[in-house]
């Protein structure tokens, strides 16, 4: 089924003509169409431009001008990724009906490549949340059990490309957003280090900690759309000037005599056991590769979390100023300006967004910074020197669990905002030290799978596909029907 | 009765003449249509983000090393939020904590002769917010207000003062003082009316046997130095009064009224906002290193008071001269070309502070707008001391420059002001007076030495005013001399 190919399979298939770019994106309209109903995936589909876009791909390979190995590969965005002219809503209802008039770096740097967009993806609204349950559009559920979710917040695009309604897709990452998802759904997830991808066009959460990070079927296919979009972009300040990859070339490394840490901070009861066995298991296969696995210690990874929510919360607060009514998005009617503002942000953001835009001001608020944010930005930088440590000492990547548990039940968490914060441990000092970070899937436990985490040291992105893709299980797919 | 002491700090915000934005590529041109010199990136959409102006910040370090400024080797930039429907973003990015120039001064020189000695706290960089178009005279009486984000994100520099300055007169000073600095070094056009230049006043007063400073006031909307002298004046006696009276001052925010000539409370220190400050986290730290705070002191011109110096030690100017040219950069730039082609510094003064100034000063315009060129007027110049064209032809012919431009010496001949010095062709005309006033001529024989001025002029009427005057009146005296 064409549907199931990754985007080496699907550029070889292309190359030897076995069948058209159009042919491949009508194929995967037509599982959108049958599945999406059920899992609410997409929050827009472009089936016009697609098929459009697959026929221009087309008609460049029969002159022999086809761009990249992902010319003509469906794909689809997260909708927090800015596409001109396509409705970009963030999954609220505040942007709703809002279409930006230029697109983001990382986009249009695929769409260079020839890449084919499917649509648009659900997600938390602005990104804030573990569940892709704050959104405005509805809940994705989880391709592998339907009754849970896909995690958060790049859920849409993570449970997307689990069923094969996408290639590959882009997320973001501000927390864990990419990496939980991956682990809840089985595919592979990268958040990539801070800089390493253009911000440009992406719609912030929490500007020092986000990053836009690839969903895809396999390594191979995050590191090949990852060399695509990386580099340096004149529109973004705080992209990085480093040499870009090579990353699919890296999967093929040996990992002989790699240094890699077992994070001990990490492996406690919190840990559901099954992932704590699964991780075991890893190791050991590692170690069997030759690989020297050691237990390493970051002793302030317990303070990650506040951190985080102070940090992240903060810079919301600031973001998400701009929603107001007066230029775009959503407008209240009230009877005077301030009261139009009040309206407009009272109807246009939900709970979650409403709760960390005031975490966050009294964060900032004056009487309360030093004690909050400034001593966070101390925080950050004793979790910054904690991994600089360990890679100093000659680690390559650590392997960790991505969340506590596997995929939990709809609404499970929804009035219990500090265990769902909780979902972020493992991934949120990633974050906080802007280090990169893949989940791979291992296996499975009782239908629900199990990704675990990588982490590499600054702009190591190359030793974590060469781990990755040795760790990596056969693809689990969702029986469907 | 009690003295009282006055003490003022002065803010000012300066806007920089950049060609474009401080974070995008929009043009900063005052006076398009509404909204069309923006993009998503001064307009704030959805996933922008903001790219340092590289020209800016030399801009405001130019204006930091004009002032006497430390300059920050390491600065950046923080977020300032506020909700208002001209600020896109719903923040200003500014500098906080770590400002791009700190410690500077004027040395300001008072009426006494004495120097007062104004510390400038800091220079920061920040973006300039859009404005509201109101339908009514305010936002609160408008039915709509239109926003015109046109000069959303032009660069400005704020100079906030220490409060070293004690009297309004002080204050104008140091406002005109610091705008003359920045047009010299080329910041910003200053101008205070079009609002390139705004000041905000800080002002305390306290009984002269106080140590403590009195509680401070501050004051806004002063759109001309007029208005800060004004507004002080008033601010003044209004606190003195109210102490004197044994009532206290309110810590608080006031507007300056231009046309009661009074201010009045517009909100008080409980309503201050609470803004917020934390890091920009979209833009890295600016770092100038020593080669670069070399190649912007390189390009730093000349500021007023060695420009005063040299008019004044250099080429001998006295000081009232020299101030009045320094006073507008136009006027002493073209003092400098007409210098370098003719050497004579007191000459070209006079006809700058004389002739030149009425012609300015009639057709309400700056030296640098009219088609008068600076060679063709050293070239008048040169004519006139050799005297091959006289003083009032001259005249006519620097009108003539000063409206139409032209060459000189085509507008001589056009006019046919060439100055006869022939020796020759003098000597006819003299004897032809001499044989027609007879009379004159007998009368400065007897004595009467007056007579040879009513000669001279009859001569140079014969001439119709083109004889060398110089030497017409040295044949009649030759002639009147040797024939006696």
């Amino acid at each position: 089924m064409i549907t199931e190919l990754t985007v080496k399979q699907m550029a070889a298939a292309l190359a030897a003509g076995e069948f058209s770019a159009e042919e491949a994106v009508a194929a995967h309209l037509q599982r959108i169409e049958t599945l999406d109903a059920k899992l609410n995936a997409y929050i827009t589909v472009t089936a016009e431009q697609a098929l459009a876009a697959a026929r221009a791909s087309d008609a460049r390979r029969a002159r022999g001008e086809n761009l990249s190995p992902l010319d003509g590969v469906p794909m689809a965005l997260k909708d927090i990724i800015c596409t001109d002219g396509v409705a970009t809503t963030c999954a609220s209802r505040m942007l709703e009906h809002y279409l930006p008039p230029y697109n983001a770096t990382c986009w249009q740097r695929l769409a260079d490549a020839g890449a084919v967009l499917l649509g648009k993806l659900n997600m938390d609204e602005f990104a804030m949340g573990s569940s892709t349950e704050t959104s405005a559009f509805g809940v994705t559920r989880n391709p592998h059990d339907r009754e849970r979710v896909p995690g958060g917040s790049s859920g849409g695009s993570a449970a997307a490309v689990a069923a094969d309604m996408a290639v590959y897709a882009l997320g973001t990452d501000t927390g864990g957003s990419v990496r939980q998802p991956a682990h809840f759904c089985g595919v592979v997830g990268i958040k990539p280090t801070y800089g390493r991808i253009s911000r440009f066009g992406v719609v912030p959460y929490a500007s020092s900690l986000d990053q836009v990070g690839i969903l895809a079927k396999d390594c191979w296919d995050a590191a090949a759309v990852l060399e695509t979009i990386a580099g340096q972009d004149k529109m973004d300040s705080t992209s990085a000037p480093a040499a870009v990859g090579p990353y699919a070339a890296a999967c093929a490394e040996d990992i002989r005599g790699l240094r890699i840490g077992l994070v001990k901070e990490f492996i406690s009861d919190a840990i559901a056991p099954p992932i704590r066995q699964a991780l075991q298991a890893a190791a050991e296969k590692l170690a069997g590769l030759g690989a020297e696995v050691e237990e390493v210690s970051l002793p302030h990874s317990s303070y990650a979390l506040p951190a985080y929510y102070i940090l992240a919360t903060a810079e919301a607060s600031s973001n998400l100023a701009r929603y107001d009514g007066v230029r775009y998005g959503l407008r209240a009617e009230a009877d005077n300006l301030h009261e139009m503002i009040v309206a407009t942000r009272s109807l246009g953001f939900g709970a979650e967004v409403k709760r960390r835009i005031m975490l966050g001001t009294y964060a900032l608020s004056s009487g309360y910074y030093d004690a909050y944010y400034n001593k966070t930005l101390q925080v950050r930088t004793l979790i910054k020197q904690d991994y600089d440590e360990v890679f100093q000492a000659g680690f390559s990547c650590l392997l960790t669990p991505t969340a506590p548990t596997t995929a939990f039940r709809l609404g499970e968490l929804c009035d219990d905002p500090l265990t769902m914060y909780m979902q972020d441990i493992c991934t949120v000092p990633v974050n906080l030290a802007g280090l990169p970070a893949l989940v791979v899937p291992v296996g499975q436990q009782e239908g629900l799978p199990i990704g675990l985490q990588l982490i590499g040291c600054s702009f190591g992105e190359e030793a974590l596909f060469a781990v990755g893709t040795k760790l990596e299980c056969a693809r689990i797919r969702p029986a469907l029907a | 009765m009690t003295e009282y002491l006055t003490t003022i700090g002065l803010e000012f915000h300066a806007e920089l003449k950049t060609k474009t934005k401080i974070f995008c590529s929009c043009p900063t041109d005052a006076g398009g249509e509404p909204n069309t010199h923006v993009c998503p990136v001064c307009l704030g959409l959805p996933g922008v983000l903001p790219v340092l102006n590289r020209h800016a910040v030399e801009l405001a370090v130019m204006a930091g090393l004009a002032l006497n400024c430390q300059i920050a080797e390491y600065s950046k930039f923080d977020r300032k939020n506020y909700f208002y429907p001209d600020l896109p973003k719903g923040y200003q990015v500014t500098q906080y904590p770590m400002p791009i120039c700190h410690d500077g001064y004027i040395d300001l020189p008072l009426a006494d002769g004495a120097v007062r000695h104004v510390r400038i706290n800091r220079i920061h960089l920040e973006e300039d917010a859009g404005k509201l178009v109101h339908s009514g005279e305010h936002i609160q009486d408008s039915h709509y207000s239109l926003p015109d984000y046109n000069r959303a994100a032009v660069p400005l520099i704020e100079i906030v003062t220490e409060p070293d300055i004690t009297s309004a007169e002080e204050a104008r000073n140091f406002g005109e003082s610091l705008r003359l600095i920045l047009l010299y070094a080329g910041v910003s056009d200053v101008r205070m009316e079009q609002g390139s230049l705004r000041c905000d006043v800080n002002i305390s007063v306290r009984p002269a046997d106080s140590a403590a400073l009195g509680v401070k006031v501050e004051i806004k909307n002063l759109n001309s130095f007029r208005s800060v002298y004004r507004a002080i004046q008033y601010e003044e006696q209004r606190q003195r009064e109210l102490l004197a009276g044994g009532g206290s001052v309110v810590q608080e925010t006031r507007l300056w009224d231009e046309a009661s000539g009074e201010t009045r409370a517009m909100r008080s220190k409980e309503d201050a906002h609470d803004y917020r400050y934390f890091p920009e986290p979209d833009l890295v730290p600016v770092v100038i290193d020593a080669a670069w705070l070399a190649e912007i002191a390189e390009k730093l011109p000349e500021l007023p008071a060695a420009r005063q110096q040299r008019f004044e030690s250099e080429l001998g100017l006295s000081h009232y001269d020299a101030g009045q040219l320094v006073i507008s950069p136009p006027l002493a730039r073209f003092f400098d070309a007409v210098y370098t082609l003719f050497p004579e510094a007191k000459t070209v003064a006079n006809w700058l502070l004389g002739d030149i100034s009425r012609l300015l000063n009639e057709s309400d315009a700056e030296l640098d707008a009219v088609p008068l060129d600076a060679s063709e007027f050293a070239y008048l110049l040169s004519e006139v001391k050799k005297g091959a064209i006289n003083q009032a032809s001259a005249k006519t012919v620097l009108e003539e420059m000063f409206r139409q431009g032209g060459k000189a010496a085509e507008i001589i001949a056009a006019h046919g002001f060439a100055q006869i010095s022939d020796s020759g062709a003098l000597q006819a005309q003299v004897e032809q007076v001499l044989i027609a006033n007879a009379q004159p001529v007998a009368d400065y024989r007897a004595g009467k030495k007056a007579a040879l001025g009513f000669l001279v002029g009859q001569v140079m009427k014969q001439t119709r005013g083109q004889a060398n005057p110089a030497m017409v009146r040295e044949l009649l005296e030759k002639a009147l001399e040797s024939e006696n």
